[in-house]
């Protein structure tokens, strides 16, 4: 994180209550007129500790609990959750389950990309479209809550399985659904492209390179956004994402214009791999046994969110109760190419660049080890304890 | 400045009206998991539209008359939620959203969170659900304002208040 200096430099705090930002989050923005020439980030104020409160609690309870990480993604938070124990009780879940997990997945992607949209375009100031894409929002979130009880914490997961089925009334809602997003989207499309107002803020706003989006760890739609070809789905395929590939979206100029482009053309992708998972919607059970006490192990399990690659590392010392959860979120990563690329804007641009990356701060509030481009920086247990208490000296 | 009694009964009769007609509202998330914040924004949204019935949602907790607050209030936004209430005019109003915010919901017991918002500020209104719908939302904050209307004494006014115009009473039934 950059010191902000504090000198003849005038700094903008903005946060952690502010009206652009839906949740909490704090950032100084060093600014030289209306240029701005350093950014630094706080973040913790989301910090509830869950990681820790997995330890306490038996392996159901959790997937319950790291749901509530998110609102947004809390589908994928279970589901990865629920992947990794699966793997190290070595249970094979159904076919038919696993590819229901896909398709809520997809769902959760439509709903979390078409929020986005929205929020993005609030901040260029196009409450319009804001409106349109909540609007046809709200048609996803009718399906799930259709399909699963719940608008937003669904869980469709258990450990095994997933818990409610899709019948033929559903089938043919999400079907109808599909087809009229797709109309939409067709016109979210040419509105990103064509509408001048909405391409005068972000055409060559906020320019990421393909190898700055690499060296600074980039994931999911804002790695993508820059060319780099990063997909958890194609890359380790899981669930029944073998069966339905997903096909990646890559634009190469790395602006905030390639990024709406990138999201929005996701849109199809998923309404394809839904259509495709409905059609051929594999039969059998929806759970199969799991047993209550997990097997001693250690186990990694990835997925990709909406936001990007979400990341679970999982420990079991062989009770009912995971040893060690450890969950690493998409925003984090992308959370430095913001502070990266904010220096030499307007400061009018930087909510839009923040709002860029798709940030969750519910996500985000975990603790990380970074790793530098000139090496790894290895910090053992002790080094961390001593620089904690001479942090809060 | 001496206002007639009569006048100042006036003033606070509009202001209550005013205040209940057209709520402002800030929003502040206390570490929530974004579901019921991204459920409030959507109260904003075509589908339920908040705005038509007067309420908006407004950024500085200067002009706000509700504080509608999120999550289980972690350590970190504690201060911030106190000066945020602090920050609001007289009278204000608190509605915790969302089962963490009423008692830490799935995260009590977690080392960083203070187990719901009655604990570091008072609450006047609680809507459960994790998170509450939309339709949640908004009947919450209504039942809110209908805590605030006046006791009902308008029939009293109707017996006594006479027009100064016109020197009539109005009859009984009208204006209720």
């Amino acid at each position: 994180m950059p010191e902000t200096k504090h000198g003849d430099k005038f700094i903008v705090p903005i946060g952690p209550q502010h009206p652009a930002l839906k949740e909490p989050g704090h950032f100084e923005f060093t600014v030289d007129g209306e240029t701005v020439t350093g950014a630094s980030v706080r973040l913790g104020f989301v910090h509830r500790g869950i990681e820790k409160a997995a330890e306490e609690r038996t392996y159901i309870q959790d997937l319950y609990l790291l749901e509530r990480i998110c609102g947004i993604c809390s589908h994928v938070h279970a589901m990865a959750f629920a992947l990794g124990v699966e793997k190290l009780a070595g249970v094979t879940v159904p076919e038919r389950a696993q590819a229901i997990r896909v398709l809520v997945a997809e769902m959760e992607r439509i709903h979390s990309h078409l929020l986005w949209l929205g929020v993005a375009a609030h901040e260029a100031g196009f409450d319009t479209l804001f409106m349109y894409a909540w609007r046809d929002r709200e048609k996803v979130m009718d399906l799930l809550e259709q399909l699963c009880g719940n608008r937003v914490n669904y869980s469709i997961n258990v450990l095994g399985g997933v818990k409610e089925d899709v019948n033929d009334v559903i089938r043919d809602g999400i079907l109808s659904a599909m087809d009229y997003l797709e109309t939409r989207t067709v016109l979210y499309l040419k509105l990103v492209t064509t509408e001048r107002t909405l391409i005068g803020r972000t055409r060559g706003i906020g320019i990421m390179e393909k190898q700055t989006a690499a060296r600074l760890g980039t994931v999911g739609p804002t790695a993508r956004a820059s060319g780099l070809e990063r997909d958890i789905r194609l890359e380790a395929p899981y669930a029944a994402y073998l069966q339905y590939p997903a096909r990646i979206v890559t634009e190469q100029t790395g602006d905030l214009e390639a990024r709406f482009i990138v999201r929005v053309k996701e849109l199809y992708e998923s309404f394809r791999l839904i259509r495709g998972i409905l059609s051929t919607l594999p039969g059998g059970e929806l759970t199969t046994k799991m047993p209550r006490r997990i097997p001693e192990g250690e186990t990694i399990s990835r997925v990709e969110a909406p936001r990007g690659e979400l990341f679970y590392y999982i420990k079991s010392n062989g009770s009912d109760k995971p040893d060690r959860v450890k969950v690493r979120t998409p925003s984090i990563n992308n959370f430095a190419s913001v502070m990266a690329t904010a220096v030499g804007h307007k400061l009018a641009d930087i909510p839009m660049i923040l709002s860029g990356i798709d940030p969750c701060f519910s996500c985000n509030d975990r603790m990380v080890s970074i790793r530098g481009s000139e090496g790894q920086q290895a910090v053992d247990w002790e080094e961390l304890r001593l620089y904690g208490i001479e942090y809060y000296r | 400045m001496d206002l007639p009694k009569a006048w100042e009964a006036a003033l606070v009769d509009l202001k209550t009206w005013a205040r209940i007609n057209s709520p402002w509202a800030i929003h502040f998330n206390s570490g929530s998991c974004n579901g019921c914040d991204i459920e409030i924004l959507a109260t904003l949204t075509p589908r339920y539209d908040l705005e038509r019935l007067g309420i908006k949602l407004q950024g500085s907790p200067r002009h706000a008359d509700v504080l509608i607050c999120t999550g289980p209030v972690t350590r970190q936004a504690r201060e911030r939620l106190i000066r945020t209430y602090e920050q609001m005019p007289d009278p204000k109003f608190v509605v915790a959203v969302g089962s963490c915010g009423i008692t830490g919901g799935a995260f009590e017991g977690c080392y960083n969170v203070a187990n719901g918002v009655d604990k570091v500020i008072p609450v006047d209104v609680y809507i459960p659900g994790c998170p509450p719908r939309p339709e949640a939302i908004i009947f919450g904050v209504s039942q809110l304002l209908q805590s605030l209307q006046p006791p009902k004494k308008a029939k009293n006014r109707n017996a006594i208040v006479t027009n100064p115009i016109t020197g009539s009473t109005p009859k009984k039934g009208v204006g209720e």
